[in-house]
């Protein structure tokens, strides 16, 4: 037994919210004693952005899509991810990073417990860090973000354009049929600049960024065994935050967000995702392009993966990298696949 | 009378039982005289010699050396007769190795009453052995040997000499020599000779013969 | 053929069944002593290589001292991949609780982690409700600590637990150590220099255990050595003897038509099947050797180093082959000889027994000249050479030469001996015994070589023991001894106890690097208790009134002479700047290096040290009284309130269990040695008839023969042990003046024991009468028939 076991058994921790599910069925279980969200929240701000302690899990997830003067495409993750073992503690958190380029994609992460100052997150000023990684700034709306590893990194400064959007009911996101559910909005405006430190050198890049926040305590079902997840920034000013369950009983939802930042939220069905391309990734098969169809909004487009070998090799791996949409509307965004085996 | 045996028996324990080496011997031998004891090989002569030399004790009958009954006495009575009584000269010379030619000359002796240098010097001349005396008894040849121990007994002025087959690992020239010069110093000491010799040849040099068969006298 | 021929060498081995045993049990005792001693060796080190590899401290940088978690998040945040350890001794057991946290301990090769992929379980380490040790720890655990689970692989003595439940186990509100892992902002001096009072510790090619006991595992394996040699002496004289024994049967077999080479081959079969049969025997005594020995050994271990090693052994099957290849190696080289004569014996040559092993005056000469040069060797590197290995070399040329010389020497003696004799008898005993010394020398010279270590060691530790025991008296001055949870506590200590008693000496002390090797630093008040009692080997003129200005400090015996630091010289205290030496003092039984400061110096360079300790002078008729009044006002444990007695008792319990393993050995091997010289006079006693039943012949009893070669038995022990004693006492100052200066850094001066020596001279004589015992009374029992064939059978 050494120390990657251990990291893995915390991997799986974290996997109830839906993000990391892959397969890990009797984690969903459990969340006696832990809060459980509730319809038509109210949040209270800047207060929420920090963490929820009482919740059993719960995570600030950063996405961006950047290109550079050469109009290269290139994507990066940040993710810092609370884990409450019990409802009086210990928590533990967890903080992954990815940075992909056309032709490589660059993974990190780390742990921390709880209480230590190691990791945490602060309001006012706001900070989310674990370790030397960390999106600080004066408030959520002006950020920078930092983290690295022995092979890449980066460092970039981030401004909100708009609000912050409001999934499900207002924030009260319910992830299946039965009625399982967590607290979810996002902050999609961001505009970004900054460089990336490649393997190459530096490199000045600009694009956008997303914001996920998100808590819970009993998100998933029991015979829900991964999800495909779209965050797009379309050419138009919309965005788009859709998503999949799949096994059982297929599971979808969509955010239609309008430039201004107001939330139309699509019920059950009205996503439909169509595998287009196959790619095998670290020996499994993930579909690297989808046909992505929002009838409702007249939306028909083909996502693309900027490098279909966008796999986060933590040690519980994921596909999680910047795509390019084509098709009713152009775009860009990012696309992350669990479950696949 | 100074030796006296009367009807000696012995038997040696064996796989199939004792088997009997002795069955009825007797003899006797007075001072000065000089006998014989002659055989086939297993006829007994050694084990009859061995029981007069006390290093061994009869199964029955007596044996009296000097009027004494040596067949009864304990280990310490016959070693008293063999340091006192008793002289033994044997087929393989038998010196102590760890001592020098003098040392050995006078060893027997001096378990006893000991031994004047006069007689010691005396005996080295007659014996060959004045510029030996400082060697060990494995630097000598056999012939050598075989004459310290000749001297060994003597310088113990024993009544009683006994030999057995002294001249067998020796060439006959030599056998011959050491034979000779151990009569005429046996004939000097005035002391009772009994050897024993599987060879007619010797036995003829001798007063008497006793030859033995089957462990009776013949 | 082949079988035919088996069978004529093996019928050999029928007519002297004690030869054979003598031979299997020769080889099985030099194999099993051996083996017995490697493997203490191996669980020991196995058990300092998990200790030192369970956080990967053998290959990681560390920060040590001053070091708080708020410095550690800072430094997390600054990007710095430390982990943070707790470590220290659980009080009232003999366990090491060792903190971690698992979520930044480096992944190290070979590392031992806890499993806890259970979440339950990862829950309840993380809660304090679970702990982690090896199983034989489980099995003596204390009722203290929370259930443990097993953790193969652990050292033993090792609990490991999560950091903040151990932190609050020890009261200790910091953290021991900082293990730096790779990938970090910059070097481990730029991070120590973002923490004041921190220093960086290198991680060394060895764990510091395995340096520190190195030089016990020396001396263990030295012992080994001298009883696989004295093994090998009783090996090597009886093939010697079987193989003489057995020419002319080669030769008949010979010249019936058995080629040489299967011969030679049938004989290599014989030795093989013999070391099977002897190693696997000796293999099983080592086993329990080891067995018998380890408790004692783990108790040394702990009490003197800290050190854990497990209880029982765990053994790999490369020490199992060892045993055999140690087993296959002692045959090799005895019976190679022997081979090596047969095939080399001319086939016409008379069929004359030749006197085995009889010596030459020039053999004589050459092995005496031999034994002289080395003892030269011996000399010359206890003047010239430095070092561990040196001090053995010259322990092992002084042992072996001096066996070389005994032969030569005996022979002189009893040359002098057979001129002085008067009697007959008196002069045969005498060159008789001399004539016997080639036939025994071997089992002769592994007799002295057993005495040597016994009276060599048996001096050293008597030397230790009346040197530690006085200078315990000195330094345990004080009668009383406390120790406060915290800081609060230890003021309402000092004001409860202050008006109680004659002084209150605190004692302050601080782990440090001293001279690149772990050490501590202590800081003391200005008292009589110092200035009258502490035994200094060295000082310089107002010592201590200089030391309570500050404007010194005084080092121990062990850093003084590691580092060449006397009166005079400086010394580099880290956040003191380097300080005169004022003075050295002993400090036995310490293995790390040591320095003393005035309190007031210490108190500047180490603010954060806690004053937790006292040195308590009082009347110690009242020290129970008070002790028991102190437990209960503060609620104090029995480790935190001990009586200078009691502390006593423990340093002197843990040095007696250090010597008791090598006594232990030392009976052994003087067992050992006795046995060969039971097994040389057997077989001698059935060569000699021819040389004895003549002088039985001549008029000596049975009884007197055989009192003679008891009495000859006697006077060579004797005189063996009286060479003995000069190579014993030299041996013995090897050990105090140079190996344990090199292994440990102290000199203890050589104090005689005569009456131990004397003692050991009865036993030397109660073992050679017990080996001439049995030969003699079959010499006193032997029919006269048996000596008779002496003379009657042709030969």
């Amino acid at each position: 037994m050494n120390v990657k076991a251990l990291t893995l058994v915390l991997a799986l921790l974290f996997a109830p919210l839906a993000v990391l599910a892959q397969g890990f069925a009797g984690l969903g279980q459990g969340g006696e004693g832990f809060a459980l969200p509730q319809p038509d929240p109210q949040f209270d701000f800047p207060a929420d952005h920090g963490a929820h302690p009482d919740y059993r899990i719960e995570w600030w997830y950063l996405t961006a899509t950047l290109q550079d003067d050469a109009g290269t495409r290139y994507g990066i993750q940040w993710t810092l991810f609370r884990s409450a073992l019990t409802p009086t503690g210990p928590q533990i958190w967890m903080a992954h990073m990815g940075v992909t380029t056309p032709d490589a994609h660059y993974s990190g992460e780390k742990l921390a417990r709880g209480g230590l100052g190691q990791a945490g997150v602060q309001v006012a000023p706001f900070s989310a860090w674990l370790d030397d990684w960390q999106l600080a700034g004066d408030d959520l709306a002006n950020v920078r973000l930092t983290a690295s590893t022995d092979e890449a990194g980066y460092d970039l400064t981030l401004s909100a354009e708009g609000p912050l959007v409001f999934h499900g009911q207002g924030g009260y996101s319910v992830k299946s049929a039965s009625g399982q559910a967590s607290y979810y909005y996002s902050q999609p405006f961001y505009e970004v600049s900054g460089t990336l430190d490649l393997p190459g050198g530096e490199v000045a890049v600009t694009g956008r960024a997303w914001l996920d926040r998100e808590w819970s305590s009993q998100p998933l079902e029991d015979d829900q065994e991964g999800w495909d997840w779209f965050s797009l920034h379309l050419d138009d000013g919309h965005r788009v935050m859709a998503f999949q369950l799949r096994g059982g009983e297929p599971y979808t939802y969509v955010s239609w967000i309008l430039p201004d930042g107001e939330v139309e939220p699509l019920p059950n069905g009205a996503l439909r995702l169509t595998p287009l391309v196959q790619s095998e990734v670290a020996g499994r098969v993930v579909p690297t392009e989808w046909r992505l169809q929002i009838p409702a909004r007249s939306v028909d487009i083909e996502v693309r993966a900027v490098n279909p070998d966008s796999w986060q090799a933590t040690l519980f791996p994921y596909w999680e990298g910047p795509v390019i949409a084509t098709g009713s509307h152009g775009g860009d965004g990012y696309l992350e696949m669990t479950g696949y085996e | 009378m100074l030796l006296s045996v009367s009807d000696v028996h012995k038997s040696f324990a064996s796989a199939d039982g004792p088997v009997p080496v002795l069955r009825g011997v007797s003899f006797t031998l007075d001072h000065g005289q000089t006998l014989a004891l002659t055989g086939e090989s297993g006829s007994g002569k050694s084990t009859l010699l061995h029981l007069v030399a006390g290093l061994d004790a009869p199964d029955d009958g007596r044996i009296e050396v000097a009027g004494k009954d040596i067949a009864g006495l304990d280990d310490a009575g016959r070693a008293a007769v063999r340091r006192r009584d008793v002289g033994l000269v044997f087929q393989q010379f038998n010196l102590i190795p760890s001592l020098t030619v003098a040392q050995n000359l006078s060893f027997h002796a001096r378990l006893g009453e000991g031994v004047s240098p006069e007689r010691l010097d005396y005996l080295a001349q007659r014996l060959g052995l004045a510029d030996l005396l400082a060697r060990y008894p494995e630097q000598l040849s056999g012939g050598q040997q075989q004459r310290v121990a000749i001297g060994r007994t003597l310088a113990a002025e024993p009544r009683l000499i006994l030999a057995d087959e002294p001249t067998g690992n020796l060439d006959e020239g030599t056998g011959d020599d050491v034979l000779s010069l151990m009569l005429e110093l046996v004939a000097d000491s005035g002391a009772a000779f009994l050897m024993v010799t599987h060879s007619d040849r010797l036995a003829g040099q001798l007063d008497a013969r006793l030859h033995l068969r089957a462990g009776q006298v013949a | 053929m082949i079988a035919a021929t088996l069978l004529a060498l093996w019928s050999h081995w029928r007519r002297h069944p004690i030869q054979l045993v003598t031979l299997v049990v020769g080889l099985a005792l030099a194999t099993g002593l051996w083996t017995g001693v490697q493997a203490i060796n191996a669980q020991a080190r196995l058990s300092y290589d998990q200790a030192a590899a369970t956080l990967g401290q053998d290959r990681l940088p560390r920060l040590e001292g001053a070091l708080t978690l708020e410095a550690f998040a800072a430094a997390r945040r600054a990007g710095w991949p430390v982990s943070p350890v707790v470590e220290g001794r659980l009080r009232g057991t003999s366990l090491t609780l060792y903190g971690i946290d698992p979520f930044t301990l480096p992944p190290t090769p070979g590392g031992v982690m806890p499993d806890l992929s259970d979440t339950d379980v990862l829950r309840d380490f993380l809660t304090g409700e679970v702990v982690f040790a090896a199983p034989e720890t489980l099995a003596r655990w204390p009722d203290a600590l929370p259930p443990g689970r097993p953790l193969s692989g652990l050292a033993p003595g090792l609990v490991m637990a999560d950091l903040t439940f151990a932190q609050a186990q020890l009261s200790q509100a910091g953290v021991t150590r900082f293990l730096i892992a790779p990938g970090g902002s910059g070097t481990p001096e730029e991070l120590a220099a973002t923490i004041p009072g921190s220093t960086v510790v290198q991680p060394e090619p060895d764990g510091d255990l395995a340096r520190l006991t190195d030089s016990f595992h020396l001396n263990l394996t030295a012992f080994g050595l001298l009883a696989f040699a004295v093994g090998l002496f009783i090996v090597h004289a009886t093939i010697g003897l079987a193989f003489e024994q057995r020419r002319t049967l080669v030769r008949t077999l010979r010249a019936l038509g058995v080629p040489l080479s299967v011969l030679i081959g049938c004989l290599a079969a014989e030795l093989l099947a013999l070391t099977l049969v002897a190693g696997a025997l000796g293999v099983a005594l080592g086993y329990i050797v080891a067995a018998a020995l380890l408790p004692g050994v783990a108790a040394t271990l702990s009490g003197l180093y800290g050190a854990g090693v497990a209880g029982s052994l765990s053994l790999s099957p490369l020490w199992w082959m060892s045993g055999f290849g140690m087993a296959g190696l002692g045959m090799a080289v005895a019976g190679g000889l022997g081979l090596r004569q047969i095939a080399r014996l001319p086939l016409l040559a008379p069929a004359m027994p030749r006197a085995w092993a009889r010596a030459q005056r020039a053999g004589l000469r050459r092995q005496a000249a031999a034994g002289l040069v080395l003892l030269g060797i011996s000399a010359a590197l206890g003047i010239l050479a430095e070092g561990l290995l040196a001090g053995f070399l010259l322990l092992g040329a002084l042992l072996v030469g001096a066996a070389l010389l005994l032969p030569p020497i005996l022979t002189v003696l009893l040359d002098l001996g057979t001129q002085r004799a008067r009697g007959a008898v008196a002069q045969w005993l005498w060159a008789d015994t001399r004539q016997q010394v080639p036939g025994l020398s071997l089992a002769l010279m592994a007799l002295l070589l057993a005495l040597a270590a016994n009276i060599g060691v048996g001096t050293m530790v008597g030397s230790f023991r009346a040197t530690f025991v006085g200078w315990l008296d000195q330094r345990l001055a004080s009668e009383m001894y406390v120790t406060a949870s915290n800081v609060e506590e230890a003021r309402a200590i000092e004001a409860f106890l202050a008006p109680q008693v004659e002084a209150l000496l605190p004692i302050v002390s601080q782990e440090v690097t001293l001279a690149a090797a772990p050490g501590e630093v202590f800081g003391i008040v200005d008292h009589p208790t110092y200035r009258d009692n502490w035994p200094l080997l060295a000082a310089s003129p107002d010592v201590w009134t200089k030391l309570s200005e500050g404007a010194g400090v005084l080092v121990n015996e062990q850093l003084a002479r590691r580092q060449d630091l006397w009166p005079g010289a400086q010394l580099d205290l880290g956040p003191l700047t380097a300080m005169p030496v004022l003075g050295v003092y002993s400090d036995y039984g310490n293995p790390l290096g040591q320095a003393i400061v005035g309190i007031d110096a210490f108190s500047r360079a180490f603010p954060e040290a806690p004053r937790l300790r006292y040195a308590v002078r009082v009347d110690p008729d009242t020290v129970p009284e008070l002790a028991a009044d102190l437990s209960d006002r503060f609620n104090l444990s029995q480790d935190q309130v001990v009586s200078q007695s009691a502390i006593k008792a423990f340093s002197l319990a843990v040095f007696e269990q250090t010597f008791s393993v090598t006594a232990a050995l030392n009976v052994l091997t003087l067992g050992v040695a006795g046995f060969a010289l039971w097994a040389s006079l057997t077989t001698l006693g059935a060569m000699r008839l021819p040389q004895v039943a003549p002088v039985w012949a001549l008029g000596l009893t049975r009884r007197q023969l055989a009192l003679a070669d008891l009495g000859r038995a006697l006077v060579l022990a004797v005189l063996t042990a009286l060479v003995a004693v000069p190579v014993g006492i030299v041996l013995a100052w090897v050990l105090l003046a140079i190996v344990n200066v090199q292994a440990f850094g102290w000199r203890l001066p050589l104090q005689a024991d005569p009456w131990s020596w004397l003692s050991l001279g009865g036993w030397t004589v109660v073992a050679a009468t017990l080996a001439a015992a049995l030969p003699a009374w079959r010499l006193w029992r032997m029919p006269p028939a048996d000596l008779v064939k002496v003379f009657a059978h042709e030969r």
